[in-house]
């Protein structure tokens, strides 16, 4: 049974894999690939927000503004004081990791609406911190970002690369690197939900008086998965920055903190690969409904509140179980 | 012998409802105690004072001698202190199994870095504890969900699980609230078997219960509450001889 649960854990992240690898055969043209290495990094960062939100019940309406600091802190670091970018990434994860954890102890006491609120505020601060400091970050035009850097060694969209012989261009080496970041973070994610910690966060969203009578400190834990997943958002932010080679405060606004948040309740609260999913959908639909572009908060709105009602497990939860119950049908009438 | 458990002039305000008054008792190391009374009588939030959930308004609750007013539920499980509830408090958003493993919180700590890499050490401890939790879910009688969603269960399951998950934290004195409400008379036959078995172990066991043949058959003590007051205190025969109990409760 153990040996069923690991297998179901890793047979996820493998399927995960394979679908990386082969998609590219459906990308024609360098913007396929532009577009999927920008699913994978929120992809990624909404696999940290669910450990939040589906995972331990804790809503953040705010979570771009840990994406915005993430991304800001790369951008200054390595455009304005030339660090390399690993270190910059690091600094960022951590500084931004301490800000959530000051500001995530007073407001996780809150709960539900309340706690909504909270972290909006959070959100909207950063995004007018990084609006209205010209001198440091350009203000809400923006600043322009070095490409990632390594040992020396550039990763930029507009390069070419080599890999084991093949030739290939810098937006196929972000797609590889965005995905190897993806499958790490979902990797790190299913490890911590499996867990000690992983039940702790759960039970907090399952029922907080059982979680404390058997020694959980509630209070620890909410603070624990906030910092986390706020690490995630940081990271994700500085790559972000990278990739784009130019940030605005918008990375940080609300309405990219509603984006993410619809990709969670759409994809499935509490499923790892279900939030992907829902990024993938979100990410992709507005280049479908290209003429819609000024309802796109309208109409991410709507399908929150419609996923919310008809849905309410989700995409790939209601999805699975659809599938589930034709196959036991179909057996049971064979049978 | 000190008491293992000492009540002092507990007193509990809710506006101006007195739920709990002036009430004291002792309960020694491994008795099987249990706390009676009519609906509303302030059982429920007598236990909720002993294990932290709420804050006296007065009065003082000793464990082991220790003062644990000031003291959150978490602290007072890490002191060997666990319960189940009245109202069922499982995880429905997980599995059975992993509901007790919960219960084994204090004795499982690992550091974020062991369990974001999912390392030996962490493993070996997550088998050890899965084995330990099926075989407390055998030892209480729900072994049929071993590879059940908590939401899956019956009724007479989640009722058996939640006392599983309490022994998974290995307490000293475990508090059942109403562990009999809404089972059968072979489960009810089960329970009882079960708690003697618990106490056996040298487990204290505090009892919140309706049932009077269960209450008199299986404890030491009895405590008798009305309108939040103490009516009685002493043993089972006590309890039935004694009349303010028989004209308030037994006999009504
Ligand atoms: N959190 C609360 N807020 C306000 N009043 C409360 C609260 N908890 C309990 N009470 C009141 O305190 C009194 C005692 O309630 P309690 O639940 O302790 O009774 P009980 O003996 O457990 O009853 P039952 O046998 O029905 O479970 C009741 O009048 C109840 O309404
Ligand atoms: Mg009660």
């Amino acid at each position: 049974m153990l040996n069923g649960v690991m297998q179901s854990r890793l047979r996820g992240l493998i399927i995960l894999a394979l679908i990386l690898m082969v998609l590219p055969v459906f990308f024609g043209n360098p913007f396929h690939y532009e577009l999927a290495t920008q699913v994978a990094i929120i992809a990624a960062t909404v696999v940290g927000l669910n450990l939040l939100v589906g995972f331990a019940g804790q809503i953040s309406l705010g979570h771009a503004g840990f994406f915005g600091l993430g991304a800001y802190f790369t951008g200054i670091a390595t455009g304005t004081y030339g660090w390399s970018s690993v270190p910059a990434l690091m600094a960022g994860a951590i500084a931004v990791g301490i800000v959530a954890w000051i500001v995530g102890r007073p407001i996780l006491r809150l709960k539900g609406h309340y706690l909504s609120m909270a972290t909006l505020a959070v959100g909207f601060i950063i995004a007018i911190i990084l609006n209205n400091e010209r001198a440091i970050t350009g203000g809400p035009d923006g600043m322009s970002v070095p490409a990632f850097e390594i040992f020396g060694w550039e990763l930029s969209s507009f390069g070419r690369y080599s890999l084991f012989g093949l030739d290939i261009s810098g937006v196929q080496a972000w797609y590889m690197f965005a995905s190897v970041v993806l499958l790490v973070a979902v990797w790190f994610a299913l490890n911590l939900i499996e867990s000690p910690i992983g039940r702790a966060l759960r039970s907090v969203h399952g029922s907080e008086v059982a979680a404390s009578v058997v020694g959980v400190n509630t209070a620890k834990y909410k603070s624990l998965v906030f910092v986390i997943s706020a690490i995630y958002a940081s990271v994700m932010g500085s790559l972000y920055a990278h990739f784009q080679g130019f940030i605005t405060p918008a990375v940080a606004s609300f309405e990219f903190s509603i984006l993410f948040i619809t990709m969670v309740v759409l994809g499935g609260m509490g499923s790892t690969f279900g939030v992907i999913l829902g990024a993938v959908v979100l990410k992709l639909l507005p280049q479908v409904l290209a003429d819609f572009q000024e309802l796109e908060t309208v109409m991410f709105g709507l399908i929150l509140m419609l996923t919310m009602i008809f849905m309410p497990k989700g995409l790939l939860p209601t999805l699975t179980a659809v599938v589930y119950k034709r196959r036991r049908r179909k057996a049971g009438g064979t049978a | 012998m000190t008491a293992l458990i000492e009540v002092k002039e507990l007193d509990k305000a809710f506006g101006g409802v007195h739920a709990v008054e002036g009430v004291s008792f002792a309960v020694n190391a491994g008795q099987v105690y249990s706390v009676i009374g009519p609906n509303g009588a302030g059982k429920t939030t007598l236990f909720n004072l002993i294990t932290g959930l709420y804050t006296p308004s007065k009065g003082e609750i000793l464990l082991n001698g220790e003062s644990t007013v000031r003291l959150a539920p978490n602290q007072l499980a890490e002191r060997g202190m666990c319960r189940t509830f009245q109202q069922m408090q499982i995880c429905m958003n997980m599995t059975a199994i992993e509901n007790v493993m919960l219960g084994r919180h204090l004795q499982l700590k690992s550091s974020l870095f062991t369990t974001l890499f999912r390392l030996p050490s962490l493993r070996r401890n997550e088998t050890v504890a899965r084995n330990r939790a099926a075989e407390l879910m055998e030892y209480v009688g729900c072994g049929d969900y071993l590879a059940a969603e908590a939401p899956a269960m019956s009724y007479g399951g989640l009722k058996r699980l939640e006392i599983a998950r309490a022994l998974a934290a290995e307490p000293k004195v475990i508090l059942l609230d109403e562990p009999a409400a809404g089972l059968n008379a072979t489960e009810t036959a089960a329970l009882e078997e079960l708690i003697r078995k618990i106490a056996e172990q040298g487990i204290t066991v505090m009892l919140v219960e309706h049932d009077m043949k269960l209450v008199m058959g299986i404890s030491d003590r009895l405590l008798v509450l009305n309108y939040g007051r103490v009516l009685a205190e002493g043993t089972p025969e006590e309890i039935r001889q004694n009349p303010d109990v028989i004209a308030a409760y037994l006999g009504g």
